[in-house]
């Protein structure tokens, strides 16, 4: 309980003590927390950054999936009407084609007739002079008489 | 416990007064420097109280300047994390408190705070064990908790004593110091007859005011003194009673440990406390 030197020890000693922590400890310690409220800070407006980025990220994303599926329709559509165009394309084309062709064919038939008709008409001229020569039993010259021939066998 | 303490038969009276002795070291009359034969004698030095002091203190500087040194703004130590605990705690405590701009506030209420903590601490470790361990050396006494010493709460509330007038005569000049203490509470009157009632009233002034700033180290050293003594007494008292003493240590040291925190933030606080109000206006 008696006062002695203690009293002065002590004091030096919180005064060294004192000296050290404002030199060695408290300097590094303020700065670092410092530096780290300053970090934290940082971190934090680039989260928020990076937030408003992503939302801008998201809505250009979907601006361009909603182009694209515009797009696509589009040439949904326009491929729908090019093949509905080459349908009819195709469609005219066969009806010109089936006319031409019925057109072609019935030239070919009217022909063969004709030509059947000639023949015929050759066969029946040639049979009518036999059948006149037997008639009248006496020979024609079919040279001289072609001329009724002809006439003959254009009325058959 | 006592009669089993290895000193042979000893009384209660003895037992207590033995723990309650400091080691000290002091020059006699004759010129010698001699050992707990002290009693009276202004300088000698309780060896015990300043190692354990300057012990801890120094545990409490190289720990802290390790965690400072390698401190960076990145992920923290788990001891580190602890530091900057301290450092967020006492940082806040100071700038509620003091608003002006001091370097060397903060840094000294960490270290009272810590110190003090430390110190305060040494009185849960039971109280027979170091000095047996002493004992067992060679040296006679060894009182372990500094702060039970009156010669250390006094060292430390002198230098924040210092510090107040210091930072009253800096803040507002020898002048502002001397009319603190004479001016108040009581303005003397500057004019007609009052005058010649002034000098008393500054003699009031200086009366009132005097005891107001000495009561301010008197009260800061005494009170963790009060605490911690009254806490190793009962600490002392309860090892004497036997096998009876483990619940009661521990109900004790539970409720002690409170104080001894208490008594640490106390300590810093009213420091600062005083510091700010030495350095503010009225």
């Amino acid at each position: 309980m008696d006062f002695n030197a203690t009293f002065w020890g002590q004091t030096i000693a919180m005064i060294v003590f004192v000296a050290f922590v404002m030199w060695k400890i408290w300097p590094p310690l303020m700065k670092a927390l410092e530096e780290r409220q300053q970090k934290i800070a940082d971190g934090l407006a680039a989260a928020e950054k990076g937030d408003k980025k992503l939302d801008e990220a998201r809505a250009e994303a979907a601006q361009i999936v909603a182009d694209a599926r515009k797009q696509a329709t589009g040439i949904l559509d326009q491929a729908h009407s090019r093949a509905n165009e080459i349908v009819a394309e195709g469609k005219a084309d066969g009806t010109k084609e089936r006319e031409r062709q019925l057109t072609a064919a019935a030239a070919e038939i009217e022909q063969e007739t004709n030509k059947a008709r000639e023949e015929l008409r050759g066969q029946v001229s040639a049979i009518a002079v036999a059948s006149a020569e037997k008639i009248l039993n006496r020979e024609i010259d079919a040279r001289q008489h072609e001329d009724i021939l002809g006439k003959l066998a254009s009325e058959l | 416990m006592a009669t089993e303490g290895g000193h042979g038969t000893q009384t209660s009276g003895e037992y207590i007064t033995h723990h309650l002795q400091n080691l000290q070291v002091c020059k006699n009359e004759a010129g010698e420097w001699v050992w707990n034969q002290c009693a009276g004698n202004p300088g000698a030095i309780n060896v015990d109280s300043m190692f354990w002091s300057v012990s801890l203190g120094l545990l409490f500087c190289i720990s802290f300047w390790l965690a400072a040194r390698k401190s960076t703004s990145g992920t923290p130590t788990k001891f580190q994390a602890l530091v900057e605990i301290i450092y967020e705690f006492v940082d806040t405590s100071v700038k509620e408190t003091f608003h002006g701009k001091s370097n060397l506030i903060a840094p000294l209420a960490m270290t009272i705070f810590v110190w003090v903590f430390l110190m305060n601490f040494m009185d849960l470790i039971p109280v027979d064990w170091i000095p047996a361990g002493a004992a067992a050396i060679g040296i006679p006494y060894m009182k372990v908790v500094p702060t039970t010493d009156v010669n250390v709460t006094f060292g430390m509330s002198m230098a924040v004593f210092v510090l107040i007038i210091f930072y009253t005569i800096k803040y507002k000049g020898f002048l502002g110091f001397v009319s603190e203490l004479t001016m108040h509470p009581l303005p003397p009157p500057r004019k007609g007859w009052g005058l010649l009632a002034a000098p008393f009233m500054i003699a009031f002034n200086l009366i009132l005011e005097s005891v107001a700033l000495i009561a301010k180290p008197i009260s800061l050293s005494l009170r963790l003194f009060g605490n911690l003594f009254a806490g190793e007494l009962i600490f002392i008292l309860i090892a004497l009673i036997g096998w009876w003493q483990l619940p009661l240590h521990f109900g004790w040291a539970v409720f002690h440990l409170l104080i001894v925190t208490l008594q640490a933030f106390i300590f810093m606080m009213l420091t600062i406390v005083y510091l700010s109000l030495a350095s503010s206006e009225h």
